[in-house]
Formats: structure tokens, C-alpha cells, sequence
């Protein structure tokens, strides 16, 4: 996000999924398992490369099913990405494959990367990546001779230390090729969770409101006081990442969480329990008595997605109806409802008064009449209204007014920012690396049959019984090697904590790799494992790489 | 497509493209040819006989899901001759076809067979085989059900797995009456590599694979459709939950679906049973420090279940005393990438309007 709003203005998905399937020639997939993470768009691309010959290179460490579709497979070194990118563009400038119009029409900051990337020649990169040079110059020929070329990533991407790095040398390539604005092309990171791309645009960060409208700009602060009646505050807020662990220094001292649940999720689990049992008061609205429960000291029963109305918006920027199925179960109530019940309750009393405005209140009847002062206040948002969307509409924002049909694709003639930034970017390693005490890697996802924490589906009975428990991918040489004959299981350690799981001996993880899930509890979540090392931009923390020692049960 | 071309179909001159089926152009010019193993979504074959018309000057009847139309080409499509032959196909089908539709999941709405069977009058007949030929539900996989005395080879499930999910978990094996659909080298769907996506099951025109998860659970005039966006991954896929007597019973796939169409995932299509978990909070708690008024336990102490006004009031006077105390930068706001866009908008507002902090953020990074 981070990452792209510097290098075009604009942090979204830049193309739709049909429009990848339907029109690229070449197609990068670099840190997704996308038949596993987003199934459905997975198999939409094996059907673009059975029905017309997408040309498609994986670039992951691990052999994951896509490799099977790919013409080519760049098995480079965890947390090696720019080095790679970097490589590849080296060899398309000797080449002369750049896009020497759409560089000059619609970029800047052109020399300075160029500069930086002819250090990166074939010899080095494949020196840091372990990807052969051959492979480089048959990847780079590839993806800037088949165009129009689409880059799509995930979290293999920006959980690093260098994550936002890597997306912005993922941006610099595809203005490179020129790909930007174009069906068939653009930079397209898919968002893991169903409405990651609705949090964020609604303003569930700590820099913005709504629409990505800075909290520190003063114009736009006074329009959302003028709008809720109250003075804020112009300090950017804390991320997750810094909120947890801010209640060991009692900066935090109450914590409301919803349908969230950072036990499972969040790095370093053991500092983060200490941290979550530090802080005075924890508010938990959720579902399912999570694992973070544990910590909470209320406990509110909100609904599934089967028992509310409202609107999702999907990785594409597609705004869609979510319709209620069924009542609330128990005594369960709608979300949006006891945020509201909440929100009047505390303003009932006490230091902070709201004045007249004309979105103050929170006596909302319906979603509908929340999505409506979302049209008001939310420029993207303004012509998504429920009356469209109930007569069967869909969008992908920016709708700007109740007459415009949305925007498959960003970035047409010009970028949110004017021109496009070239930004040069250099290598940096992993915050840990394997060493002598820990002598392999760990890298964390998730897989087909589950979803994050799992609070869901080791919740649902069919998932379970094909994946019912945590296991560890371990390439068969170092299998052999522990002298494993796949029955045992293994404990895998980490400066951090230790874990014990099944072994999968399987050729998906390179040797010198293990990998995990956080969809299992207790001893069986790696992120009992994982560093909570963070990109110093956007503060996600290290998941895909940290150095372990794995051992024999 | 090529030229511009006129055909006669049931005596209506209709204009085409060369290149077209017959069912096509019958399509768009609103003549309904029965069919059976076609689906729009997936490569005709042509196999079935089902949807067969009579072309002027052809000697056989012809499938119309594949014939292509050729200028002055007069076709009858419910002609006597084609009407006999769907009726003696449909008798073939049905001979070796179990007499079970009094409990079978796909005969109460989804099985176009019966539609067919209905439309065209015919039954069983008296000199069809008897019994079962296959186990049924065969397959351990926990979510397709198998049932190939069902099957009538019409490939839907292969075509669906190879073209639509990519996959090719299911293939035609044997010759003549022993021709039956297997999964890889005849081996249980996961071994051949199976991703459960159901897709097959939702091609399926019969009962011969079905969803297990809704065996027996309902007939399709007892349960409410509601289409509904997914609640798993970013892709948005959108499909009909199915509602009966307050409980969802099934996912069914939506056509309409704007990103996905039929496609679903096994979470999208087989996740939904934790909505009704036993193990789903139905009642407001607050820890027992909290009734009492007394200080918090390390451990936070045992909870209480109690009603709405309690535990609101209790957090609400939590949060604005931390606020008060310590500042509004002292309260943290965590949202959530599984709630609606409306939840989290008022998130955000609750944060900076009612806390007064920007202090909010949710797992985007996680």
C-alpha cells in the first residue's frame, strides 16, 4: 500500500482479476500462492494459460501449484526479491526492452534508478538470488516481450523488513515495461481478507480517514470535524504493531478489538500475550471465543457474515452487497449496532462533548443509512449507494457520483500523483538470517483448507477432516538427512519460541526451508516462531523469513 | 465469427453468423432446445443426444450444441421424428438409473434429468436394469458425494474440473456399458489431487455427485436462497446461501456472481457450518472483577454471562475512563478486514470522534 501510494499516489489493486486473466500475455507471480490464497482467481489463471497461452513466471522459493501452469519457475533465496527485480530490469535495459515512451510521457526519477540498477547485473543478482543467470535472461525475455504484463503478489511480498521496498521495485518494473494503465498489466497485490481493501478504505488506519484523506492535512481533518462535531487529533496513531506492545510502557491502556485476533496472528505470540496481559482493559467483539479471549476482560457476541447487511469491497476495489440469510444467533447482535450502542453510551458522560454536525449521531436503524454518510464523506464512495447496489449494481471505486459506473482500471493516462516516481531501491538482507544455532529458514502462509487465525474453519468439520492440524513442510534432503521417514514429528525452535508439528516431507520448500501455518493454536502456531522485525514504512512485521533449528521429536 | 448468414428454424427465418451452433442462434432467437450435458459455461461435445434437431437434407438427426448452421439451412427442432428420439434417449438414460428420486438430494429442483423426464413424459421401463451397479457414495472425500449409479456420462464433472477449475481430477474410463467417470487413474478424489471446489458437483445435471454436507438436509421448495458475498479470501466471490427454518444448509453457486460466476472455492462452498457452531458466543460476558468492582486478577478471573445493558455499560465506562484518565491516545482501536465497510467506517468514527484518537488499525499487515 505504502509502497505503491509513493510510487503512483495510489495504493489499490490497479487492475480487475478478469481483466489479468482475459488480457495479459505474460503474467509475474511473485510471493502469492494464489491458487491457495485466492482460489478462485488461481483457477482463473490456469484457465488463461489452458484456453490462450498466458505465459506465466513464478518467482517463490517454494514450488507452489502455479509452477505446474508456469513456463518458468525463479526459485530465489527468501527476502532476496529486489535483488531479484532489480535483475531483471538490468537485463531489460542492456536488452533495450524498456518502454522509453511511457518513461518519458509519464515518470520521473528515471536516472537515479537506472543508476542504482546497472549495479544489479546478471552475475551479482544471481550471486544474492541463487537464481541461475541463464534464468534470469529467459525470465526477463518472457515478461517484456509478452505484453501486456501483469505483476500480482501478496504477503510473500511485503512481510519483510524490506516489504514496502519490494513493492515499490515491483512498481519500477512495471513502469519500466510500461504496463501501467493498460488492460492486461498493472501492479496487483491481492488482498488476503474479505474486506482488507474496505477496512483500509474506510479509514481503519492510523494516518487516515476514509478514502485515504490524511489525518494530518489540516483541510481534511476540519471536514471530518465539521462533519462529526468534535475536535481530532492531527497524530498519526499507532499500528497494530506498535499498539500491543505500547501497553507495556501504559502509553495503551484499553484496547477495543474487532473480529480480530492477535494471538493467532500477530509475530512473536509469546511477547505478545505478555503485552495483551499488561494492558488495564481489553474490549473483544467476536464471533467465537477466540484464543485472544483469553485476555480480554469483555466479551461481545457479534454476527457472521450471514446474519448482517452491509457492503464488502474485494481486492479489485469491487464494492458488493453482503445480505443478511439469517437472524442473529443467541443474543447476538449485528456489529454495526453495537459499535453504535457503544459509541452513545460512552458519549453519554464524561470529558468530550460532540457538537451539532451533520453526521454526529449514531442512531443508525439500517447499515443502509451508514453506507449513506460513507457516500458523503468518502469521494471514491460517493456514487456506490445502496439504492444501485440493490438493484444489482457493482463497482470498483473510485465512483465519484451516482452517474459513473466505476473503475476496472487505475492509473489511465496518468497517475494519481502526476507522473509515476521511479524510485531506486537496493537489496537489503533479511532481519535474521539462518546461522550456525539456527541453521534454516522459516517461512509462514496459509493453506487451501484454512483461513488465518482458523477461528473459522477449524470450526468447520470437512476442513478439518482433510487438514486437521498443523504440518511442516521439509524438503526431502534435509528429511533425509534428520533421518526422517515421515512419521515423526518435528519441533521446530526459533530465538522466540518452539513449535511441534507433523513433518510433510515434500519437495514445495527448497532444502535449508521449513514452512508453517498460524492456522492451529497453541504449541502448533508458528507464530510462536516468527520475528516481529518491522518494514520501518508500513510496519508489517518479517513473517516469510526467520532463522530456526528444527529437531526430532 | 464469420458472415452474415439466414437459417429456418421451426419455420421462422432467423439470421445467424456462420460459424454458430444451432443452439446458439436458436438461443438468441429465443427457441428453447432442450439440453443436457451442455452447459454455456463449458465445451460442448455433443453427447448426450438430448438437445438433436432435424437438419433438411442431413440423414441423421443432429446435436445442436455443436452442429454448426450453414446459410439456407432449414432446421425443425421439435419435429415428431426429433421429439421420439429425445424420448427413447431419455428411456435409455433412465433404464439403468436407480428408482430412488423419493429421497434423492437432486430431485427436489436441481435434476434436469427429471425436468426432461417431466417434460417428455417418460418413466422408467419395465425392461431396465435392476440395482445398484456402484457404491454409493463412494468417495471419502468429505464434502462431493459420489453416487455413479446416478451418473449418465454426460462429462459435465470432467469438463468442469479441467476448464473451470483447472485441475483434471476426473476422466472417462472403460468402454460401452462398463464407461464410467473415475477420479485420476481410478484412485479417491484427494488422491487424485482433488482441491474440493465442488465445481463438479454444481455442473452435475443428476444426483450422481452432490454436496454431502446438505444430504438430506432439505428439498429445494423448503429453503430461501440469498445471494451473498463470501466471507473468506479478497477475491469477492459472491454466491446463494441457502436458508431453512433459520439455518444455512448450503451454498449454492450463482450464476449471476459478477467476479466468480459458478466457480467457488471449498472454503467459499464447504466453510459455512462454523455459522452454527456450538462454540459461537450468543451471550454477553465480562469478567467477575468487573461485577464486583474490585481489582483485575492477573488472570483476568472467571467470566460472568450477562445482559447487553451490563456489559455496554461496563465497557463504555471503561474505555471513557481511560480516555479521560490518560488521554485519548491511551485507548487503542483494533477494526477488522472481516467486518463490513459500514462496521468499519464506524470504527474509524468511533476512534476520532467519540475517543478522539488516531490510534486504529487492523490486520492489513498480518
Amino acid at each position: 500500500m505504502a509502497g505503491l501510494a509513493t510510487a503512483f499516489g495510489s495504493g489499490a489493486m490497479s487492475n480487475s482479476m478478469a481483466d489479468v486473466a482475459n488480457y495479459a500475455a505474460s503474467l509475474l507471480v511473485i510471493g502469492s500462492n494464489t491458487t491457495e490464497q485466492h482460489p478462485v482467481f488461481g483457477s482463473m489463471i490456469r484457465r488463461a494459460v489452458r484456453t490462450r497461452g498466458l505465459k506465466v513466471v513464478v518467482a517463490d522459493p517454494r514450488r507452489i501449484d502455479l509452477v505446474e501452469v508456469s513456463v518458468l519457475h525463479l526459485r530465489h533465496q527468501p527476502g532476496t526479491d529486489i535483488a531479484l527485480i532489480n535483475g531483471l530490469m538490468n537485463i531489460i535495459l542492456e536488452k533495450g526492452w524498456e518502454d522509453q515512451e511511457f518513461i518519458a510521457d509519464r515518470t520521473e526519477g528515471f536516472d537515479a534508478f537506472k543508476a542504482v540498477v546497472l549495479k544489479y547485473t546478471p552475475e551479482v543478482v544471481s550471486e544474492i538470488t541463487g537464481v541461475p543467470i541463464e534464468m534470469l535472461y529467459q525470465a526477463a525475455e518472457i515478461l517484456a516481450c509478452n505484453k501486456p504484463m501483469a505483476v500480482i503478489w501478496a504477503m510473500g511480498i511485503t512481510q519483510h523488513t524490506t516489504g514496502v521496498r519490494n513493492v515499490m521495485d515491483l512498481a519500477n518494473l512495471q513502469m519500466l515495461l510500461g504496463n501501467m494503465g493498460v488492460a492486461g498489466g498493472g501492479v496487483n497485490p491481492l488482498r488476503g481478507q474479505n474486506n482488507v481493501q474496505g477496512a483500509c478504505d474506510m479509514g481503519g488506519l492510523p494516518n487516515v480517514y476514509p478514502a485515504y484523506q490524511a489525518v494530518t492535512i489540516d483541510a481534511v481533518r476540519e471536514r471530518f470535524e465539521a462533519a462529526w462535531g468534535a475536535p481530532m487529533s492531527p497524530k498519526v496513531g499507532l499500528t497494530v504493531t506498535e499498539m500491543i506492545p505500547a501497553a507495556l510502557e501504559d502509553k495503551i491502556r484499553a484496547l477495543y478489538i474487532l473480529g480480530e485476533d492477535p494471538v493467532m496472528s500477530d509475530p512473536d505470540v509469546n511477547h505478545l500475550k505478555h503485552c495483551l496481559e499488561m494492558c488495564d482493559f481489553v474490549l473483544l467483539q467476536d464471533i467465537f471465543p477466540t484464543e485472544t479471549a483469553q485476555y480480554a476482560d469483555v466479551l461481545l457476541p457479534g454476527v457472521s457474515f450471514a446474519e448482517k447487511t452491509g457492503t464488502f469491497t474485494n481486492t479489485e476495489r469491487r464494492i458488493q452487497l453482503v445480505r443478511k440469510a439469517i437472524d442473529p444467533i443467541g443474543q447476538a447482535r449485528e456489529d454495526w449496532r453495537i459499535i453504535s450502542e457503544l459509541a452513545q453510551r460512552v458519549l453519554a458522560e464524561g470529558k468530550r462533548q460532540i457538537g451539532e454536525a451533520p453526521y454526529a449521531g449514531w442512531d443508525y436503524a439500517h447499515s443502509s443509512e451508514i453506507l449513506a454518510e460513507v457516500n458523503a464523506l468518502t469521494p471514491s464512495y460517493a456514487g456506490a449507494t445502496w439504492e444501485r447496489l440493490e438493484r444489482g449494481e457493482t463497482f470498483q471505486w473510485p465512483v465519484p457520483n451516482s452517474g459513473h459506473g466505476g473503475t476496472p482500471i487505475l492509473h489511465i493516462g496518468k497517475f494519481a500523483r502526476g507522473k509515476g516516481l521511479f524510485a531506486p531501491i537496493e537489496d537489503a538482507p533479511p532481519a535474521e538470517m539462518p546461522d550456525a544455532e539456527y541453521p534454516m529458514f522459516l517461512n509462514t502462509g496459509r493453506v487451501l483448507y484454512h483461513y488465518h487465525g482458523g477461528a473459522m474453519t477449524r470450526r468447520a468439520k470437512g476442513l478439518m477432516e482433510i487438514y486437521g492440524q498443523t504440518r511442516i513442510e521439509i524438503n526431502p534432503e534435509d528429511a533425509q538427512k534428520m533421518g526422517l521417514d515421515g512419521k515423526q514429528r518435528l519441533r521446530v525452535i526459533s530465538r522466540r519460541g518452539q513449535i511441534e508439528a507433523e513433518a510433510w516431507i515434500t519437495d514445495r520448500v527448497p532444502p535449508g526451508m521449513v514452512f508453517g501455518n498460524f492456522h492451529f493454536p497453541a504449541d502448533q502456531n508458528v507464530n510462536l516462531l516468527t520475528n516481529r522485525a518491522l518494514d520501518p514504512t508500513a510496519k508489517i512485521p518479517e513473517y516469510k523469513v526467520c532463522a530456526v533449528r528444527v529437531e526430532v521429536v | 465469427m464469420g458472415k452474415q448468414i439466414t437459417i429456418t428454424v421451426d419455420g421462422k427465418q432467423i439470421a445467424a453468423q456462420d460459424g454458430q451452433t444451432i443452439l446458439s442462434v436458436a438461443q438468441s432467437a429465443g427457441v428453447r432446445i432442450p439440453t443436457l450435458c451442455y452447459h454455456r459455461d463449458l465445451t460442448p461435445t455433443g453427447n448426450c443426444r438430448i438437445c438433436v434437431v432435424e437438419v433438411e437434407k442431413q440423414r441423421f438427426l443432429q446435436a445442436a450444441c455443436v452442429f454448426p448452421v450453414a446459410d439456407g439451412m432449414v432446421i425443425h427442432t421439435a419435429s415428431e421424428r426429433v421429439r421420439k428420439s429425445r424420448g427413447r434417449t431419455l428411456e435409455l438414460m433412465l433404464a439403468n438409473h436407480p428408482q430412488d428420486c423419493l429421497v434423492c438430494d437432486a430431485s427436489s429442483g436441481s435434476c434436469e434429468l427429471q425436468d426432461l423426464a417431466y417434460e417428455y413424459q417418460v418413466t422408467v421401463p419395465e425392461w431396465g436394469s435392476k440395482g445398484k451397479r456402484y457404491i454409493v457414495d463412494s468417495d471419502p472425500n468429505p464434502f462431493v458425494r459420489v453416487d455413479f449409479n446416478k451418473c449418465i456420462l454426460c462429462r459435465r464433472c470432467v469438463l468442469a474440473c479441467a476448464e473451470i477449475q483447472g485441475r483434471h481430477v476426473w476422466n472417462v474410463a472403460y468402454r460401452g456399458f462398463d464407461e464410467k467417470i473415475v477420479a485420476g487413474p481410478g484412485v479417491t478424489m484427494l488422491e487424485a489431487r482433488c482441491e474440493s471446489c465442488g465445481q463438479c458437483a454444481a455442473y452435475c445435471p443428476t444426483g450422481a455427485l452432490s454436496d454431502s454436507m446438505s444430504h438430506a438436509v432439505a428439498r429445494a421448495h423448503q429453503v430461501k436462497k440469498v445471494m451473498t458475498t463470501c466471507t473468506y479470501c479478497g477475491v469477492g466471490c459472491q454466491y446463494d446461501l441457502n436458508v431453512k427454518d433459520g439455518r444455512v444448509v448450503q451454498v449454492t453457486s450463482n450464476p449471476d456472481a459478477p467476479v466468480n460466476g459458478m466457480a467457488l472455492c471449498v472454503k467459499g462452498r464447504y466453510g459455512y457450518d462454523f455459522i452454527h457452531h456450538p462454540d459461537r458466543l450468543t451471550q454477553p460476558k465480562v469478567r467477575r472483577y468487573l461485577l464486583e468492582g474490585s481489582a483485575r486478577p492477573r488472570d483476568r478471573g472467571e467470566w460472568v454471562d450477562v445482559d447487553w445493558d451490563t456489559a455496554l455499560n461496563i465497557a463504555a465506562a471503561k474505555l471513557r475512563s481511560a480516555r479521560d484518565t490518560y488521554g485519548p491516545d491511551s485507548v487503542g482501536v483494533l477494526t477488522s478486514a472481516k467486518c463490513l465497510n459500514e462496521e468499519n467506517y464506524l470504527m474509524n468514527k468511533f476512534s476520532r470522534q467519540v475517543i478522539g484518537t488516531n490510534n486504529i488499525d487492523h490486520c492489513a499487515r498480518l
